[in-house]
């Protein structure tokens, strides 16, 4: 399976890696090798087979609507890299 | 120098042998000396508080079986204060704020978490070797010609708990498999590793490397403490859609049932091209054991087999993928020190945070699930995955139990694989089709290459069919004592 | 009235987000209640710390269903939950957990009254999903803040076919939507805290072209003025580039209302891909019929039928019946009055819509909270159609009633504003008002019956408002004929 250093780079980019041009190559073939190993399902004839999603399909529990959560803010804001106010602060959003 | 089983342990707290505490500091001293890289974090302070409450609670007449025994926690497991890396530079600080339900249950039948073990990063790799904590030093040395001073791996990804397990730092430890991350290591630490049946144990609060198949289990030298261990790791969870809800099983009630009629499958697909020739002799040796406890021994076929490793490593890194989108340096874990922009925020803090193997896998993962790529690959290997389950089911109406080797081959030496991750995923194609089946599947001690490295007898049940699992293992290690043997870097502590 | 060069076709379809009424978040048990202080409704499950995992709140997935029951839509009793996965501050997970393949809801149906008949508006299907959080971009130096209270509450996305041909015609559906949720109570309509938010997908094509043109979709849009303005100015932006010999961006576009345009979201430019995929964490839904028709039970009437009833019952215009049933409190306050009260059901239609409708708008008040209950408010129609009060001073006794100055008969009392209906008393003031009024009694004999009007103004004037009128009217042309 063949890529090219342009679909590595927007895979690496939907995923918010960052790929230096100097090992693209290297990456792309790593890539490549495992897709060489994926390859051998496409020589399986699936129609009308379901696809397996969960073991045993099994089926979703669902639970009661209660409030169950109390106020955790300060225990969990304390591991956070940047905060104030009660806020998680991050670099300005731009719409 | 002899192992010391969980059974032991408790017999001796229970007649008053030894306190909690007295063998918690035991082990503690073990790991201080032990230079195996086995431990990511070891919380001593904690372990002895936790010791001294369970002789607190013997006094007071708790008898549950495993109060005060000492284990060690693979670092995958968030511990409510405690440090859980994962593996990774991301949550190098991470110190948790809840803990897993897994070791909750084990903590409220008394067991004692002592540290936190070492582990592939996000538990992608089956030799320990990509954890940011650096690589695990396996216990098993060989002393062969060619050999000598060189480190082996200890498989992984729980290659900590492993080599805590087989070098005597913990006298058991918890672990997760994916593919064969419990299985693997045990077989190349010469352990009992046990991956329970998907949905078995709780995974809130265990980190998600692939949720379909991620599943917890105990490691530990033989079949009846597993059975021990798991009895207290196991139970429905409101917190996971995915748990399962069944009554309650003591795993130790038939350990010792007869064998007689056991009917063995082995399939043909798992004897075939690239299992060691030597590794193949060990194991057709140990199912013949079986035929003296009563078994009969036929062939099975798991015609799709051979399509496991491929959809694995579609469906595997498609949900890492996704599951590792949270490492994002906004709530919690590592934030790259200097960035432009959001954007560059996310980048630098992932490519910095993540090591390459990670990295991989997120991209595969992302790739597959991409538009104009989906059917291709997740639905076909979702499709496959049926296939494959659908094979056991048709094996299991003539056999009671799949055998065959955990691993194509031994214990490798450190760095010989890790240039090409291919071949590293090699070493799982046994083990990956019990977790796309989401059945129980174990791994025991059968016996020794001439260079001196155990090889793993793979075990695969039924649904839910852990407890027979667990007998015939049992029964194989009466009459057997491959699981009794101690690695040559073992610590010896005060034993 | 918005009109546009009808050489051009608009089509619209909407996509709104309704906020399902439920305590707790769909995937985690922490309160969705609005206005909290950032982050303290933010469990473990809803920061996405490692190793969390989402369990599905039962009371979203019954609300769901009561409204695909209500709109007669194909409930998927077997649906399954995907994610949706990007990078974005407030979604902590990197992926929304919603529905694609099998949503809760499939195909379903709503009819709108048109300037040119009832319409048929198809909706494709409705989704359950979890909110994001919030960005708040003021005074951080310059960073963003990020508030995830509202990340996990429950929505239900209802997506409509493209089958709307003028913003009028959209909004009319809108506001269909928006009635019928608050209707069947599962979601409260309120647009300013966001509960009920609406994107719209606009796009222009010649006359008689059957494909579609290049849609664009607006969002950011919290109040029906300001959906029907954005649409409108979004064609006029269309058919202007068209116009030019332009094409159109396939775009999202937020619209601004100060400035009265709608621009581009840069930050959406790039293309997305979602690798949507089911979630290994939530296996597939399964409902069974029985809990289908535990939810068809508590539906209750739908407004179209009960327009209809109010119709065949109570004897009401289809204005009326279309007024008093656009929403449920309002149909219940009706449906109450009309049956304590002796007075007509017009006459309860008449004063809901006119005193009751004026004032509760002046005040903003929803007719939940009107000072005026239904008991009060029926009670006032007994007293008019018993005589006591004529209309004038039944307003005066409303007037009252809402500054909550006591009952009905209390006022009426301590204002002396009961109405003279003893014969004697009343002849008494008519004789006195045609003795002092000599010119226009002589009018009216002459033939001028106009002016039986003045005089029984006069009588009134006389009794202070208390007479009746009729009475009056009566004992006057009896007296002059």
């Amino acid at each position: 399976m063949a890529l090219d250093n342009e679909t590595v780079q927007t895979i690496a980019r939907l995923a918010r890696i960052k790929i230096d041009q100097s090992d693209v190559d290297k990456t792309r073939a790593s890539l490549e090798n495992i897709l060489d190993l994926v390859a051998q399902m496409e020589a399986v004839d699936t129609s009308g087979i379901e696809p397996m999603t969960h073991p045993f399909d099994a089926t979703m529990r669902l639970r009661a609507d209660e409030v169950s959560e109390s106020d955790q803010r300060d225990r969990f804001q304390a591991i956070a890299p940047s905060t104030e106010r009660g806020l998680y602060l991050v670099p300005k959003v731009i719409d | 120098m002899t192992i010391t089983t969980l059974a032991t342990l408790a017999a001796d707290l229970d007649s008053g042998k030894r306190s909690s505490v007295e063998i918690t500091q035991d082990y503690l001293n073990r790991i201080k000396h032990s230079d195996h890289n086995a431990f990511i974090s070891v919380n001593e302070e904690l372990a002895l508080t936790q010791a001294k409450s369970a002789d607190e609670k013997r006094a007071n007449g708790d008898s549950s079986p495993l109060l005060g025994v000492p284990v060690a926690q693979k670092d995958i497991f968030c511990i409510d204060g405690t440090q859980t890396t994962c593996g990774s530079k991301i949550l190098e600080n991470f110190v948790a704020p809840y803990t897993a339900t897994v070791v909750g249950n084990m903590q409220s039948q008394g067991v004692i978490s002592m540290g936190k073990t070492n582990m592939d990063e996000f538990a992608m790799g089956s030799s320990n070797e990509t954890s940011y904590f650096g690589g695990v030093n396996n216990p098993w040395r060989s002393t062969a010609k060619g050999y000598e001073n060189k480190n082996l791996v200890p498989g992984g990804s729980s290659g900590g708990s492993a080599a805590a397990v087989s070098a005597l730092l913990a006298p058991a430890a918890t672990g997760t498999d994916t593919g064969g991350s419990i299985r693997q290591p045990a077989a190349f630490c010469n352990l009992t590793g046990i991956k329970p049946s998907y949905g078995r144990c709780s995974r809130y609060g265990m980190i998600a490397f692939a949720s379909s198949l991620d599943q917890a289990g105990p490691m530990t030298h033989t079949a009846e403490d597993a059975a021990l261990l798991l009895n207290t790791m196991v139970g429905f969870d409101a917190k996971d859609s995915t748990s399962l809800n069944v009554p309650a099983e003591d795993f130790t009630a038939s350990l010792n049932d007869s064998l007689e009629g056991l009917r063995i499958g082995l399939p043909k697909e798992f004897f075939g091209e690239g299992l060691d020739s030597e590794m193949a002799t060990i194991i057709e040796t140990a199912v013949k054991q079986f035929e003296s406890l009563g078994a009969t021994i036929k062939e099975v076929s798991l015609p799709n087999s051979h399509l496991a490793l491929p959809s694995y490593y579609v469906i595997a890194p498609a949900e890492a993928s996704s599951n590792l989108s949270r490492f994002d340096g906004v709530r919690y874990g590592f934030r790259a020190e200097e960035y432009s922009d959001l954007d560059d925020m996310y980048t630098k803090t992932r490519s910095e945070g993540f090591g390459d193997e990670v990295k991989r896998r997120i991209m595969i993962g992302a790739y597959a699930l991409s538009s104009g790529y989906y059917d291709a690959y997740y639905s076909q290997a979702q499709k496959l995955r049926r296939l494959i389950s659908n094979d056991f089911t048709c094996a299991f109406t003539e056999c009671d139990v799949i055998m065959g080797p955990t691993t194509p081959s031994p214990a490798f030496e450190a760095g010989s694989r890790s240039d090409d991750p291919v071949s590293m995923y090699l070493n799982d194609i046994y083990t990956i089709p019990a977790n796309l089946a989401g059945l129980p599947a174990g791994s025991i001690p059968a016996g020794f290459t001439s260079n001196g490295l155990p090889t793993g007898l793979h075990l695969i049940t039924p649904y839910l069919q852990e407890a027979k699992m667990l007998n015939i293992a049992h029964k194989f290690q009466q009459t057997t004592d491959w699981h009794t043997r101690v690695a040559p870097t073992a610590i010896g502590g005060s034993q | 009235m918005f009109t546009w060069d009808k050489r051009w076709e608009v089509v619209i379809g909407l996509e709104v987000h309704a906020q399902l009424q439920t305590k707790s978040k769909i995937f985690s048990g922490s309160s969705i209640a609005y206005g909290a202080e950032a982050n303290t409704q933010a469990s473990a499950v809803d920061i996405a710390l490692p190793g969390v995992l989402p369990v599905m709140n039962l009371e979203a997935a019954r609300l769901a269903v009561k409204f695909g029951l209500a709109i007669g839509a194909h409930i998927n009793q077997r649906n399954v939950f995907a994610r949706k996965n990007y990078f974005y501050p407030d979604l902590p997970k990197g992926y929304q957990i919603s529905q694609m393949e099998l949503p809760i809801v499939g195909f379903g149906e709503m009819d709108i009254e048109t300037p040119e008949g009832p319409k048929t508006i198809g909706i494709t299907r409705a989704h359950l999903e979890e909110d994001a959080g919030k960005s708040l971009h003021e005074d951080f130096h310059g960073q963003t803040g990020i508030d995830l209270n509202r990340a996990g509450t429950p929505l239900l996305e209802i997506v409509s076919e493209p089958d709307m041909r003028s913003p009028a015609e959209a909004v009319t559906y809108l506001r269909k939507l928006h009635s019928l949720v608050r209707y069947i109570e599962i979601c409260d309509g309120n647009m300013q805290e966001g509960s009920f938010r609406c994107d719209a997908n606009v796009s222009i094509r010649p006359r008689g072209q059957e494909a579609l043109g290049t849609r664009t979709e607006l969002k950011n849009i919290n109040s029906f003025r300001f959906v029907e303005r954005a649409m409108e100015y979004e064609i006029e932006r269309q058919i202007d580039i068209l116009e030019e010999g332009g094409s159109i961006t396939q775009e999202t576009r937020l619209y601004d209302s100060d400035k009265h345009e709608t621009r581009s979201m840069r930050s959406k430019e790039e293309a997305h891909d979602y690798r949507y995929f089911p979630d290994p964490d939530l296996p597939p839904m399964i409902l069974e019929d029985s809990f289908l028709d535990e939810v068809r039970a508590t539906l209750p009437e739908l407004p179209t039928a009960k327009k209809e009833r109010f119709q065949n019952e109570f004897g009401l215009s289809l204005d009326d019946a279309e007024t008093l049933t656009a929403d449920r409190q309002t149909a219940d306050f009706f449906e109450t009055v009309s049956k304590s009260t002796k007075a007509e059901s017009k006459i309860v239609a008449n004063w809901m819509s006119g005193e009751l409708f004026a004032n509760l708008n002046k005040s903003e008040l929803e007719i939940s909270d009107s000072p005026i209950d239904t008991s009060q408010f029926a009670l006032l129609l007994d007293r008019i159609a018993d005589k006591t009060l004529s209309g004038n001073t039944a307003k005066k006794v409303f007037a009252a009633l809402w500054d909550q100055e006591g009952d009905v008969d209390s006022i009426i009392e301590a204002k002396g504003l009961k109405q003279i209906t003893d014969t004697g008393a009343i002849e008494a003031v008519v004789d006195d008002v045609i003795a002092a009024c000599p010119e226009q009694v002589q009018q009216f004999k002459d033939g001028n019956e106009k002016v039986i009007g003045f005089l029984v103004g006069q009588v009134m004037k006389q009794s202070r408002g208390k007479a009746n009128p009729q009475m009056a009217n009566e004992m006057l042309l009896a007296k002059l004929v």
